[in-house]
């Protein structure tokens, strides 16, 4: 096995491939991030049959937690593999804080989080709002503290989609791209490694001051979420609610009655950034 | 034999075995516990040892998991029993929940998956009527596979709840109707005790129960109906030893030996000892459970009387097949496992019945390919 040691936020990784290829790029897109000794979890890329180390080689996507119909994929998107399978050992196996199925941008040592359905634009509003000032938290999940309710950063790569990419190169020129991943099933995908500042200040966290439902695709609009409608989405929105039983519900409580939520619509991200400060300026 | 899940075993045996354990050690130490549904108990095993700063909340959030599992296999029992209030027989639960439900060590930090209940043959109709009626409904509608359960299962097809997304396993005996050991089903359900009825609010009981202590079943209450039973103790481990070693291919072994470590210490005594020879051969368990017991004392360094004692040349490959793990969670000794797995089946059925199961499965397969 070829191995690759990483930390993201609080959370460390080890991560063991039956090839080279996929662990040389996660050490050049993950080299400024701390490489630690003890580790909470570990991933494995393995053929997924006996010929497929060699023959159209084929990555069986596993680790100490893993789903049992996981589809394998083309060795050339490994890098996609092991994120993937780096985020199923943070929603099957985290249980220190409750987890969000959201991303987040901190300003002032406050912080926005923005959850949704895949495809409503939350990964690429966070990279696009961590190049305007705000720093960067994470693309995937949020991380809420049942002590402190304070929001905690798990900034691993951003993992852009089809037309994203070509809007975050132009955005951020100066960023670090993974290599072009084309025909996954979740179409084009390409990492890009987070801003300086959110690798260096990666244990930081920031108490919640607003959360947003984005949608993309839709003319701009603003809708008031009640707190109820909240709790009830943030249930679904969370891998770990049920298990982690009152602690989590002690924790989503206090956040959806001490953090306002607004569901917003738009359709370009310049207009997204734009409706994002004007909310933020006025509740906040 | 190679260490492999040795370093597991370890752990669970001598916890102070991992104070020399260093960061590669540590992360083979959890890959293994967490491949065999072991990382609960390792966790609770542990819980008053020093390790290090990050082992202490990896193995803290296994100890949040073990409380969600223990919680939501309690919930799942109740629910069972509020569905079966109106069936006068007795329900028996088997496995994780009943050693959650009657407070054994077995179930400290124990991975709990599917709730498996035990009732009498011929009241599966009712208990089946009352179950569907109730919200659950069958995994896999496949006539074959429906026929081929109930015609030579020991259970009915897997049941799972509408809502609640859990599965329910309906046992009328322990091992397939088609094996050829055949236990006394009918008197296991017998002597079968009444569980502590604080089951009902869903809390489960203390960390000793009337099952865990020596003398006198407690009495029945008044009717008997809507409380849940547990199986005598040396019946429990029958059964725990008929899962492990008479029946599958030992995939989670380990786990299962772990039961049995636990719940062969937690009852020892002289009288106990005796009744588990009288009932292990009453079951035709008799040379599974001495190889079982074997193996719990040579693996987890169970107290064992004197005349239990020995070695079997065929042991050292049920130990080497239970500890087929490697530091990164993987399986090893494909050779080994592939002979374990057809014994497995070679236990279940005769030769030509095994042979038409598999040419109607390929056949199924070839059709939905």
């Amino acid at each position: 096995m070829h191995e690759f040691r990483v930390q993201v936020g609080p959370a460390a990784f080890r991560i063991g491939s039956a090839w080279r290829a996929p662990i040389a790029q996660m050490a050049e897109l993950y080299r400024d991030y701390p490489h630690p000794d003890f580790t909470d979890f570990t991933v494995r890329l393995e053929p997924a049959g006996w010929l497929r180390r060699w023959l159209r080689p084929s990555v069986a996507i596993g680790g100490d937690y893993m789903l049992p119909d996981a589809a394998p994929l083309p060795l050339a998107q490994g890098l996609l593999a092991a994120e993937m399978a780096m985020n199923l050992q943070m929603a099957l196996g985290w249980r220190r804080h409750l987890l969000l199925h959201a991303s987040a941008v901190e300003r002032d040592g406050r912080v926005l989080v923005m959850t949704g359905q895949s495809g409503s634009g939350k990964s690429t509003l966070s990279a696009l709002l961590g190049a305007r000032g705000w720093r960067f938290m994470g693309d995937e999940f949020v991380l809420l503290d049942p002590e402190s309710g304070d929001a905690v950063p798990f900034p691993r790569l951003i993992s852009l989609k089809n037309s994203a990419i070509a809007a975050m190169q132009a955005s951020a020129p100066d960023a670090r791209f993974g290599p072009l991943l084309d025909g996954t099933p979740k179409g084009d995908i390409r990492h890009m490694v987070p801003p300086s500042d959110a690798i260096a200040r990666m244990g930081q966290g920031g108490a919640p001051a607003l959360l947003l439902f984005p949608r993309y695709g839709y003319p701009g609009a603003v809708r008031e979420v009640a707190p109820g409608e909240t709790f009830m989405r943030l249930t679904q929105a969370s891998t770990n609610y049920v298990a982690l039983g009152e602690a989590g519900f002690t924790a989503l409580t206090r956040f959806v009655t001490s953090v306002p939520s607004r569901a917003i619509d738009y359709q370009s991200g310049e207009e997204a950034v734009a409706l994002v400060e004007k909310l933020w300026e006025r509740l906040a | 034999m190679s260490r492999d899940a040795m370093l597991l075993v370890d752990a669970l045996r001598e916890p102070a075995s991992t104070c020399g354990l260093d960061a590669q050690g540590w992360a083979a130490l959890l890959s293994m516990a967490r491949a065999e549904r072991l990382v609960g108990t390792l966790a609770a095993r542990l819980a008053s040892e020093a390790v290090p700063g990050r082992v202490a909340q990896t193995l803290a959030d296994a100890r949040t998991d073990a409380g969600y599992q223990r919680r939501a296999a309690l919930w799942e029992a109740d629910c069972a029993r509020r569905a079966l209030a109106d069936y006068d027989g007795k329900v028996v639960l088997l496995k994780g929940t009943a050693y959650v439900a009657a407070g054994l060590t077995a179930g400290e930090g124990r991975h709990i998956g599917d709730l498996d209940i035990l009732v009498a043959r011929e009241d599966l109709p009712q208990v089946e009527a009352a179950l569907l009626a109730a919200g659950w409904e069958w995994v896999k509608p496949d006539p074959y596979d429906d026929a081929y359960y109930r015609d030579h299962m020991h259970e009915l097809p897997p049941l799972i709840h509408r809502t609640r997304d859990r599965m329910i396993d309906v046992h009328h005996t322990i091992l397939p109707l088609t094996a050829r050991r055949t236990p006394d089903a009918v008197g296991m359900m017998v002597d079968a005790v009444y569980l502590p009825s604080r089951l009902r609010e869903g809390l489960g009981v203390g960390p000793r129960s009337s099952i865990a202590v020596s003398g006198p079943p407690p009495t029945p209450p008044a009717s008997g109906r809507g409380e849940l039973c547990a199986l005598s103790q040396p019946d429990m481990v029958c059964h725990s030893v008929a899962h492990l070693l008479a029946d599958g291919e030992l995939d989670g072994g380990l786990r299962n030996l772990w039961d049995i470590h636990c719940l062969l210490s937690e009852f020892a005594g002289a009288d106990f000892w005796t009744q588990l020879r009288e009932r292990a051969s009453h079951h035709q368990l008799a040379e599974p459970v001495g190889r079982a017991v074997r193996l719990a004392h040579q693996l987890y360094g169970t107290e064992i009387p004197q005349d239990w004692m020995g070695q079997h040349w065929q042991d050292r490959y049920y130990a080497a097949r239970m500890t087929a793990r490697d530091g990164w969670g993987r399986q090893t000794r494909k050779l080994l496992r592939l002979a374990f797995y057809i014994r497995s089946h070679w236990l279940r059925m005769p030769p030509l019945m095994l042979a038409r199961h598999l040419w109607v499965k390929w056949r199924k397969g070839q059709a939905s390919a």
